[in-house]
C-alpha cells in the first residue's frame, strides 16, 4: 500500500511552484479574457451601431428592421433570439410567468412583464397578456420562438389585428401547415412525396379502429394540431388503437385545446430527416441543408446532427427541391421545416411542416454560417432573402445533444425537477456551442419543458464534432438534477451511431432492455477502479495538511519530506491484483471536473460526491459509478458488517415525479394484476401511467382529480 | 503539541476491491509510534518474566478469545481492538494498562490510549474505572481529545458500590474535562444504566445503527414498572435518539462506517481549549462566487427553500457535518470549513416549521454554540426566523427558559461571529439569533432580508386595530419595514450583500477576525437557565 512519488523532492518544489504560477497565469488570464469579452462585445455593438449609421446612409432600407422585439417564450430559445437581437441592436422583451420572475431569459431582456402564474395556459400560452405586454412596452413585432404559440395562427392573427408584426409565416401558411389533413393535400399537389394510405379526423375509439384497419398495421396515431412527438403513438392491433386513440386525445386535448386526431400508416424502421427553408415575402424560398433527426425516444428527438451520413447530394437536392416547393405552394415566409421520413433506399416522404423556428437549428447555423434568427427578424420586416441557393455551404459538421433533466434509465428518460446545485457549461473547449436558458441555482420545475441546455459541437469532419462532444459532454457539470448525460455519451460513441447507421428505432434496437448505462470493459473497469483508489489517496494525503505554524514541524517529523506546505502528490501507481494502473493528476479536490491521466489515457471524471465511508461517486465515460474504496483493514472487516435489507417497494406505488393525477383506472373492490393501470399521472404535459407491481386487491379509496 | 497533529488523521491507504496499492514507503506520519515503540516495561529481561509479559500480553490482545471474537462479529459488530485500529492512524496506538487484571472477564475491557486519542470502552467494572480515569487524567494533561467507544452492559452487579464508585469517579472526569478537551462518545452497543451518564456528559454522542442501545433501564424493567410493552430499539435505539428525545448527534450505519466518520468529524476539532480551530489545506477558492445563492431564497416570503442550499453553497468543498440532523429540523447546526479553518453553522431551517425557534430548536441551537465558543471555533449564523413557536404546548414547556438558553450562548460567546439575515429575522428572534447587539462581529443582509418585529400582517392588525385600510397600511408596512434598510441604517447589520458574494465576504471576515480577542468578566462559572 502507499504511494509512489517519481518525482525527487526538489523537483516537486519547482513543480509545486509551477504549478502555482500556472494556476494564477490560468486565473488571471481568464479575468482578462472575462473582461476584455465583455469590451469587445461591447465595441461590437458600438461599432455596429456606426456600420447602422453609415448604412442608413446609402442602402437604409437593408438594415433597418425592429426598435424593439418582445419574445413570447421562455429559457434558451428567449435567450437564443434575445443575443440575435441583441447582436443587431434591437431592444428585446422578455414576457415570463410568477415563477419564472428571475430567470435567465428575464434577467437577459432590456424589459420584462410577468404574464401570469405558472401553469402555461395561464402564461405562457395567454394571448391576453402577452398581448398587452407587447402594447405596454411598445413592441414592434413579437417572436414566438418554439412550443407554446409558435404555431398558433389565432395568435399570429390578433397580434396583425394590433399592428404588431408576428416574426413568422402568415396565418394561412401555419393553417394551412398546422392541420396534418390539410397539409398532406396541399403537399400532394405540390408534388412532394407523401405517406400512403392516410385519412382523416376521427371521432371516437371504434372509428380509430375501424380507419387502423383499412390502413394495416401498424398505424400512427397523433393529433392533428400537435407538432413534434407529443401526443403521437403507434399502435399494432385493435386494442392498442383504442389506448392510444384515448391517450392522444386527452395530450390533444390538454395541450392544444384541439382532440382531433389522425391516424395514417406507420413507416417501419425509417430515418427522419428534415430539410430547413427559408422563404421570403417576395416568393424567393431557399433550402438550407437537412438535419439527422433519427436518434429519438418516444418521438422526440434527442441527438440531430448535419449534415446527414446518409444522403447523397442528389437525395438532399431532390429533398430539397420538394421542400421549396411546398413553402412557395403555401406563400411561406420566414424559416420552416419541412420533416421528412426516409426508407432505407432513399425513399422520401412528407411527413408534416413546421411553421416555426426548430429546436435544433443551430446544427443547420453552424454548418450554414448563416444566423436563422436573423433572418426570420429581416424577413418579418419584408426584405428578400440575402442568398441565392447556390450560395448554401455545407461546411464541416454540427452534432447536438440534447440534454434534459431526465432518468434515462427509465424509459430513456422520464423528467426530474430539483434545482440545479452546480451547473457548469463546457464553453471552454473550442467549437462547443451551449444554448441554455438556466444557470446555477435554477430551478427545473413541473410546469414547464425539463430541457438544460441544447450542447452544440461543430468540427471540419463528423469524426472532430463527435469527439468534441465526448469532451463536452464529460465537462458539463450538472448537479441537483437527475441528466441524461450518461445516454447522450453512449448514444455518440456507439459504433452504430459512429459508423452511421441509426434509425429512429436505434435506441429500442441498441437498448432492448432499456438503457443500463454504459458498460465497463475490462480495461475501463481498471481505469475505473485506480481513479476512484488514487483521488481516496489524495483525499487522505490532504487531510493530513494541517496549515498555519505547524508547516515546520510538519515537515521534519513526518517520514516523508514535505516540499513546503502544499505537499501535492501527483503520480500515483496503483497496483491491482497485480496490474499495475498509472494515475496522475493535479487533484484540485474542489473542483468539480477532475481531468486525469490513466495509464497515459486522458481522461476528465467528475467527483459526484466523497463520504467519510469511502463511498465515492464518480462519473466516468458519462455513467455515474458507485465505488467504495476502504482500506485494506477496513476491507477485511466490512464482511462482519450486517447487511441491511431495503425496503420492498413491490408494494408501493410511488410516483416518478409531482404531478396531477388525471385518471383513475381502477375502482374500489377491483382486483388489479401486474402491470395493470392503476392511474395516469400528468406532469410536463406528459402523461404517464402508473402501473401495479404486484397483484392486488384496491381498496376503497378517495381522489380528486384535477381539472388542470 | 504541535507534533502531534500530525497523526491525528493519516490512514491505511488502501482499498476494498481487494487490491493495494504499491508499496515503497509509508506516507503516515507515525510519531507517536516511533515514539513509544518499545514501552518501558517491554525492557524486562528476566526470562521466565518475560514469558509471562508474553503470555498475558497475548492474552490481552485476543480479548474475550476468538469465540468471543467470532460472536460479536456474527451481531454485526467489531471488537474493541478492531475499532481502535480503525480509529486510529496505523502504528498510533499505545495500550495502557494492558496488565491490570480483569475482574470480570468481557472482551473489549480494555480503556486504551495513544499520546493523541483516548478511548474507553467497554463494561464497567472498578477495575475499568481505574482505567479509564487514568487515561482521562493524562488526556487533559496534555490536552488530548477523549473519545469513548461504549459497548457496555452498566454497572457490574457482582461488584456492587465499587463499580458504582468506579461510574462517579468517571462523571467527575468527564465534568472537569468539559470545556477543556473535546469529549466524543460513540455508542456500539447495549449502554444502559449508569452508564448512560458518561456519554451525556460528553460533547458529542454519535450511535450506530441497529446494534446500538442507551437507556436508564431496559425493556424488561420497563414492563415491571410501567407495563409498558417497548423493544430495545423504541426504547433507546439509535432512531429513538437522534429523532425523538436528542440524547445522541448522529447514527451511522454500521461500526465500520461509525469509525470512519468519526475521523473525519475528528478532523473539525481543535484538541484543547487551548488550540485554535485546526486549518486544513484547502483547495476552494477563499474568493469563489456561487452564483446559486442569488436565487436560493424565493420571492414569495411566505415559500420555504432549504438552508442547507446555502450552507453547502458557502462551504469548503460543499462539505458540512451536520449534528443533530434529524432532532429539531428546524435548526441546522454543525461544522464546515471555510477556507481550510473549521467553523460552526447554526442557521434556521425554513424547510421545517418555517424556521422558527422552539424549545427543542433553541437547546439543541445552544448547546452547540456553546462547544463552538469553548473550544474556539468561530460560529456563522445563518437567520431567517419568523420568530419562537407560539401556543401553550411550548409555553408549558418552558420556551421562556428555554428560548433564553440559546440567547445565552450566543450572548456569552466571545469567538468570532458572523451572522448573514437571509429573509426574516423577526422580534426577539431576531435577537436571539447573534445580532449584532449580542456582540455579533459582522452582521450582513442579504436584499432579501426583512428585519422587524413582526410580519406585516401581524403588525397591522395590532398597530391598526379595527381602523379601515387595512391593506394599505399592511403595503406600507412592507414598505418601511419588510427589507434591511432600517436595520442598515442603524447600524444593526454592518452591509447588505449580494448572496453570491457571501463566501468571499466571510472568509475575508474569519481572516481578519482571527486574531479576535474578548473576554467575559470574571466569574466562578456563569448561570445559564437550565
Amino acid at each position: 500500500w502507499g504511494t509512489y512519488w517519481t518525482l525527487p523532492a526538489t523537483m516537486s518544489v519547482a513543480g509545486s511552484r509551477l504549478l502555482h504560477l500556472n494556476e494564477l497565469l490560468r486565473q488571471s488570464s481568464r479575468t482578462v479574457v472575462g473582461v476584455s469579452s465583455k469590451i469587445i462585445s461591447r465595441e461590437r455593438y458600438q461599432s455596429k451601431l456606426v456600420v447602422h449609421k453609415v448604412s442608413i446612409s446609402c442602402c437604409s432600407s437593408v438594415l433597418q428592421t425592429f426598435d424593439k422585439i418582445l419574445i413570447a417564450n421562455r429559457g434558451e430559445i428567449a435567450c437564443r433570439v434575445m443575443k440575435t437581437c441583441k447582436k443587431m441592436g434591437i431592444k428585446t422583451v422578455a414576457v415570463h410567468s410568477d415563477v419564472d420572475s428571475s430567470a435567465v431569459h428575464v434577467k437577459m431582456a432590456d424589459e420584462a412583464v410577468c404574464v401570469g402564474p405558472a401553469p402555461t395556459n395561464k402564461s405562457y400560452l395567454n394571448m391576453d397578456a402577452i398581448l398587452e405586454a407587447a402594447r405596454q412596452t411598445g413592441a414592434q413585432a413579437v417572436h414566438p420562438g418554439y412550443g407554446f404559440l409558435s404555431e398558433n395562427k389565432e395568435f399570429a392573427r390578433r397580434l396583425a389585428a394590433h399592428g404588431v408584426t408576428f416574426i413568422g409565416p402568415d396565418t394561412h401558411a401555419i393553417q394551412a401547415m398546422g392541420d396534418k389533413i390539410e397539409s398532406k393535400l396541399i403537399a400532394k399537389k405540390a408534388k412532394v412525396n407523401t405517406i400512403p394510405g392516410f385519412d382523416g379526423v376521427v371521432k371516437d375509439a371504434e372509428e380509430a379502429v375501424r380507419i387502423a384497419g383499412e390502413i394495416g398495421y401498424p398505424v400512427m396515431i397523433k393529433a392533428s394540431a400537435g407538432g413534434g412527438g407529443k401526443g403521437m403513438r403507434i399502435a399494432w392491433n385493435d386494442e392498442e388503437t383504442r389506448e392510444g386513440f384515448r391517450f392522444s386525445s386527452q395530450e390533444a386535448a390538454s395541450s392544444f385545446g384541439d382532440d382531433r386526431l389522425l391516424i395514417e400508416k406507420f413507416i417501419d424502421n425509417p430515418r427522419h430527416i428534415e430539410i430547413q427553408v427559408l422563404a421570403d415575402k417576395h416568393g424567393n424560398a431557399l433550402w438550407l441543408n437537412e438535419r439527422e433527426c433519427s436518434i429519438q425516444r418516444r418521438n422526440q428527438k434527442v441527438v440531430e446532427e448535419a449534415p446527414s451520413t446518409f444522403l447523397d447530394p442528389e437525395t438532399r437536392c431532390a429533398m430539397g427541391e420538394q421542400a421549396v416547393s411546398l413553402a412557395k405552394a403555401v406563400q411561406y415566409s420566414s424559416a420552416g421545416t419541412v420533416e421528412f421520413l426516409v426508407d432505407s433506399k432513399k425513399n422520401f416522404y412528407f411527413l408534416e411542416m413546421n411553421t416555426r423556428l426548430q429546436v435544433e437549428h443551430p446544427i443547420t447555423e453552424c454548418i450554414t454560417g448563416l444566423d436563422l434568427v436573423q433572418q426570420m427578424i429581416r424577413v418579418a420586416k419584408g426584405y428578400p432573402l440575402q442568398h441565392r441557393q447556390a450560395d448554401i455551404p455545407i461546411n464541416g459538421w454540427a452534432i447536438e445533444s440534447r440534454v434534459y433533466a431526465e432518468d434515462p434509465y427509465k424509459s430513456f428518460g422520464l423528467p426530474s425537477i430539483g434545482r440545479l446545485s452546480q451547473y457548469q457549461e463546457p464553453v471552454n473547449i473550442p467549437a462547443v456551442r451551449v444554448d441554455s436558458g438556466i444557470q446555477e441555482g435554477s430551478d427545473i420545475s413541473i410546469y414547464y419543458d425539463p430541457m438544460i441546455s441544447k450542447l452544440v459541437t461543430y468540427g471540419s469532419t463528423r469524426a472532430e464534432a463527435l469527439q468534441r462532444m465526448e469532451e463536452a459532454l464529460d465537462n458539463y457539470v450538472i448537479r441537483g438534477v437527475t441528466h441524461n448525460i450518461p445516454l447522450l455519451r453512449e448514444i455518440i460513441t456507439h459504433p452504430r451511431f459512429v459508423s452511421g447507421d441509426i434509425s429512429t428505432k436505434f435506441l429500442q434496437e441498441v437498448y432492448p432492455e432499456g438503457f443500463k448505462g454504459h458498460q465497463l470493459s475490462d480495461s475501463e473497469r481498471w481505469e475505473l477502479l485506480a481513479t476512484a483508489v488514487a483521488l481516496f489517496v489524495a483525499a487522505q494525503l490532504r487531510s493530513q495538511r494541517f496549515l498555519g505554524n505547524l508547516s515546520d514541524e510538519l515537515e521534519t517529523c513526518s517520514h516523508v519530506c514535505l516540499p513546503g506546505n502544499s505537499l501535492v502528490c501527483r503520480f500515483l501507481q496503483v497496483d491491482l491484483d497485480g496490474k499495475r494502473v498509472d494515475v496522475s493528476s493535479e487533484w484540485n479536490l474542489a473542483s468539480a471536473l477532475l481531468p486525469v491521466t490513466v495509464n497515459g489515457t486522458q481522461r476528465t471524471v467528475q467527483c459526484l460526491s466523497r463520504s467519510a465511508s469511502g463511498e465515492i461517486d464518480l462519473q466516468y465515460l458519462g455513467t455515474s459509478y458507485k465505488l467504495r474504496v476502504l482500506s485494506k483493514l477496513a476491507a477485511a472487516l466490512n464482511k462482519h458488517m450486517p447487511e441491511k435489507v431495503p425496503e420492498d417497494t413491490s408494494s408501493i406505488l410511488r410516483s416518478p415525479m409531482p404531478g396531477s393525477v388525471v385518471a383513475v383506472s381502477v375502482k374500489a373492490g377491483d382486483t388489479v394484476a401486474e402491470g395493470q393501470e392503476i392511474c395516469v399521472i400528468e406532469a410536463m404535459k406528459m402523461q404517464n401511467s402508473m402501473t401495479a407491481a404486484k397483484t392486488a386487491k384496491v381498496r376503497p379509496y378517495s381522489s380528486a382529480l384535477s381539472s388542470l | 503539541m504541535a507534533a502531534l497533529k500530525v497523526v491525528r488523521s493519516g490512514s491505511r491507504l488502501l482499498n476494498g476491491f481487494q487490491s493495494l496499492l504499491n508499496n515503497p514507503r509509508k506516507v503516515t506520519c507515525g510519531v507517536a509510534a516511533t515514539v513509544t515503540k518499545h514501552p518501558r516495561w517491554y525492557c524486562v529481561s528476566h526470562l521466565s518474566v518475560q514469558e509471562r509479559i508474553e503470555r498475558k500480553r497475548k492474552a490481552a490482545l485476543s480479548g474475550g478469545g476468538q469465540q468471543r471474537i467470532e460472536a460479536q462479529h456474527r451481531r454485526g459488530k467489531l471488537t474493541a481492538r478492531e475499532r481502535v485500529e480503525l480509529l486510529l492512524d496505523p502504528d498510533s496506538f499505545v495500550e495502557y494498562d494492558m496488565f491490570v487484571e480483569h475482574r470480570c472477564s468481557d472482551f473489549g475491557m480494555e480503556a486504551d490510549h495513544n499520546k493523541d486519542f483516548t478511548v474507553f470502552g467497554g463494561s464497567l467494572s472498578g477495575a475499568h474505572a481505574q482505567k479509564i480515569c487514568k487515561i482521562m487524567d493524562q488526556a487533559m494533561m496534555v490536552g488530548a481529545p477523549v473519545i469513548g467507544l461504549n459497548d457496555s452492559g452498566g454497572a457490574r452487579i457482582q461488584e456492587g458500590v465499587e463499580s458504582l464508585a468506579g461510574y462517579a469517579d468517571i462523571f467527575l472526569r468527564n465534568v472537569m474535562a468539559s470545556g477543556v478537551i473535546p469529549q466524543i462518545s460513540l455508542i456500539m452497543g447495549p449502554c444502559a444504566g449508569g452508564a448512560v451518564y458518561s456519554p451525556a456528559l460528553t460533547d458529542f454522542t454519535f450511535m450506530v445503527k441497529d446494534t446500538s442501545y442507551l437507556f436508564i433501564t431496559g425493556p424488561d424493567v420497563v414492563k415491571s414498572v410501567t407495563n409498558e410493552d417497548v423493544t430495545q430499539e423504541e426504547l433507546g435505539g439509535a432512531k429513538t435518539h437522534t429523532a425523538v428525545s436528542g440524547v445522541a448527534h448522529k447514527a451511522f450505519e454500521n461500526d465500520i462506517d461509525a469509525l470512519l466518520n468519526l475521523r473525519e468529524f475528528f478532523n473539525f476539532l481543535p484538541l484543547s481549549n487551548k488550540d485554535s480551530a485546526p486549518i486544513t489545506e484547502c483547495h476552494d477558492p477563499s474568493d469563489r462566487l456561487v452564483p446559486g445563492l442569488d436565487t436560493v431564497v424565493p420571492l414569495e416570503t411566505t415559500k420555504a427553500y432549504d438552508m442547507l442550499d446555502i450552507i453547502h453553497g458557502i462551504a469548503d468543498e460543499r462539505e458540512f457535518f451536520e449534528i443533530m440532523p434529524n432532532y429539531a429540523k428546524n435548526i441546522v447546526v454543525g461544522f464546515a470549513r471555510m477556507n481550510g479553518r473549521t467553523v460552526g453553522i447554526v442557521g434556521n431551517q425554513p424547510k421545517v416549521a418555517s424556521g422558527c425557534l422552539d424549545i427543542n430548536s433553541s437547546v439543541k441551537g445552544a448547546r452547540f454554540v456553546r462547544f463552538c465558543d469553548a473550544f474556539n471555533i468561530p460560529i456563522i449564523t445563518f437567520v431567517d426566523v419568523p420568530g419562537f413557536l407560539p401556543g401553550t404546548a411550548q409555553e408549558y414547556g418552558g420556551i421562556i427558559r428555554h428560548g433564553a438558553k440559546l440567547l445565552f450562548a450566543f450572548a456569552e460567546a466571545t469567538v468570532p461571529k458572523i451572522t448573514v439575515i437571509t429573509r426574516k429575522a423577526y422580534g426577539g428572534a431576531y435577537d436571539v439569533m447573534s445580532s449584532k447587539h449580542l456582540r455579533g462581529d459582522v452582521n450582513y443582509a442579504w436584499p432579501s432580508a426583512e428585519v422587524a418585529v413582526m410580519g406585516a400582517k401581524g403588525a397591522v392588525q395590532i398597530i391598526f386595530r379595527g381602523k379601515e385600510n387595512q391593506a394599505e397600511a399592511e403595503a406600507e408596512y412592507v414598505e418601511k419595514f419588510a427589507n434591511p434598510f432600517p436595520a442598515a441604517v442603524r447600524g444593526f447589520v454592518d452591509d447588505i450583500i449580494q448572496p453570491s458574494m457571501t463566501r468571499k465576504r466571510i472568509c475575508r471576515d474569519l481572516e481578519v477576525l482571527a486574531s479576535k480577542k474578548q473576554a467575559n468578566p470574571w466569574k466562578k462559572h456563569a448561570n445559564i437557565p437550565l
